[in-house]
């Protein structure tokens, strides 16, 4: 809950709106995380996707180096990367989805993944594996702010732990995250502060509230 | 021309002995197909007297601005089928007229080349030449862009995850949908390419064969197939090119994201 008085801004969002949601202002610190919660349906995922105007929506955002509506769209989504819920994949082995395959291989093990997954074909892979590659592929852009929405929900207690453990070094190495969770454990382990999103607004909750099921 | 062997009607009827046998077979055999094929038969024979009558006019009037008004009437039709034969259409006026303009931009380029330098009759907008080519090209163009349109819209619905995934990741639109641009482009070319190879082995394409029959010297007659394919060709590459490009980028923005909610089924990711 506590912020460094030094802190500086990585991500700020002024009066985002989209759909039924906002306007909403947040900030996160630089190499901090930000979790965000509410009721399903609230439009979590939709706030994420008009974070990086992956959808049409209204008001600005900025990170420490660049100003969304000055930069375009590809450039903004390489320096603040999203997650989804359900990862894409457009080619047939995992390999052809990386920049730096042979890089990244060496970080399999961080997810709990063997090294020869690189090599893999992406049909071999289960829901949760694919989920853990793309957080691999999205960490290879090496952006300013990372944007989970749910990223451990389809994975078990002990992979679970080991993706967590990712985030905390990357955290700790100047990421900002923003992590979009309905486990009420996950805030507490990870992040600095909690954020509730419900009937499109926004407000500061304390880390530890429960999601109503 | 040496001159032709005019049908009389009763060679016509004598004909259709055949297409009877058909409906005999289908009744036997109870394929219950022998209404559908009376109906098509019908259909078919009033269409075409009717059409013939058409023709017969047009030549006998020798307007040239009844012949535009045909021509224009043709392309209107091509583009609604053209429309028609997509599963998920854009949303309103786009949905027509992107195939539309693309074969009216498309056919006339390579009609006004084809009768003002190539074939030149005179008039050169004498309906005999201008009808029937005009009516050859829309055809194979509106085949192109009809096959070409559904082939993008429906891989941009079904692989909008793939497609958000590499944008998601700082590709521009045209990287993330490259695959899926090469295969409606792709299947907008592939009917004229099999039947440019096809020609000649497998089938005798309809014109040269009726010139044939008609008394043309055969040398001729291919002669004039292959200038008929070379347009088609043509027309048919460019109008699935624009129409292609203009529909991706009304199904896409300037801040490179994917808008299939354009596209006829209502799609919201919530």
């Amino acid at each position: 809950m506590t912020l460094p008085a030094k802190a500086l801004y990585m991500l700020q969002v002024d009066n985002l709106q989209r759909l039924l949601i906002g306007p909403v202002n947040f900030k996160i610190p630089d190499g901090s995380c930000l979790a965000l919660t509410g009721p399903s349906g609230a439009g979590k995922s939709v706030l994420l996707r008009a974070i990086v105007d992956l959808d049409p929506n209204q008001g600005k955002a900025h990170t420490q180096t660049v100003s969304r509506e000055k930069v375009p769209a590809p450039q903004w989504r390489k320096h603040v990367g999203l997650l989804p819920a359900e990862s894409g994949w457009w080619a047939n082995e995992v390999r052809s989805h990386f920049r730096t395959p042979e890089k990244t291989r060496a970080r399999l093990p961080d997810v709990l993944m063997p090294v020869a997954a690189m090599d893999w074909e992406v049909s071999r892979l289960s829901t949760g594996e694919r989920h853990r590659l793309a957080l691999l592929r999205a960490l290879e852009n090496t952006p300013e702010v990372l944007m989970l929405d749910e990223p451990t929900s389809m994975l078990d207690q002990k992979t679970e732990s080991a993706v967590e453990d990712l985030l905390r070094h990357e955290i700790g190495q100047g990421l900002s995250l923003l992590l979009v969770t309905h486990d009420a454990g996950q805030p507490e382990r990870l992040a600095d502060r909690l954020m509730w999103l419900e009937n499109g607004r926004l407000s500061e909750v304390p880390i530890g509230t429960q999601v109503p099921a | 021309m040496t001159g032709y062997i005019t049908l009389n009607y009763w060679d016509l009827v004598i004909a259709s002995v055949f297409l009877l046998l058909n409906g005999a077979v289908s009744l036997g055999l109870h394929l219950g197909l022998e209404r559908k094929l009376a109906i098509a038969a019908v259909r078919m024979v009033i269409q075409l007297v009717l059409v013939g009558l058409l023709l017969k006019t047009l030549f006998a009037l020798a307007s040239p601005w009844i012949t535009l008004l045909v021509a224009l009437f043709m392309l209107l039709f091509a583009g609604r089928e053209a429309w028609a034969r997509q599963e998920n259409r854009l949303r309103g006026w786009w949905g027509y007229g992107i195939g539309t303009s693309a074969m009216a931009f498309a056919g006339t380029t390579v009609i006004l080349v084809a009768l003002l330098i190539l074939v030149r009759p005179s008039p050169w907008w004498s309906p005999r030449y201008a009808l029937p080519l005009f009516g050859m090209i829309l055809g194979n163009t509106m085949t192109g862009i009809s096959l070409a349109l559904d082939s993008l819209h429906r891989s941009i619905l079904r692989e909008q995850r793939a497609i958000e995934a590499q944008l998601l990741l700082g590709a521009s639109k045209w990287q993330a949908a490259r695959p899926f641009l090469h295969t409606a482009l792709r299947s907008g070319f592939m009917p004229l390419i099999n039947s440019m190879a096809a020609t000649g082995v497998v089938s005798l394409p309809g014109m040269m064969t009726g010139q044939i029959l008609s008394g043309v010297d055969p040398t001729e007659a291919v002669k004039y197939q292959i200038l008929v394919m070379l347009l088609l060709g043509g027309s048919t590459g460019m109008g699935v090119l624009l129409a292609t490009l203009a529909s991706f980028l009304r199904l896409t923005d300037e801040r490179h994201r994917l808008r299939p909610e354009r596209l006829d089924r209502p799609k919201e990711t919530a």
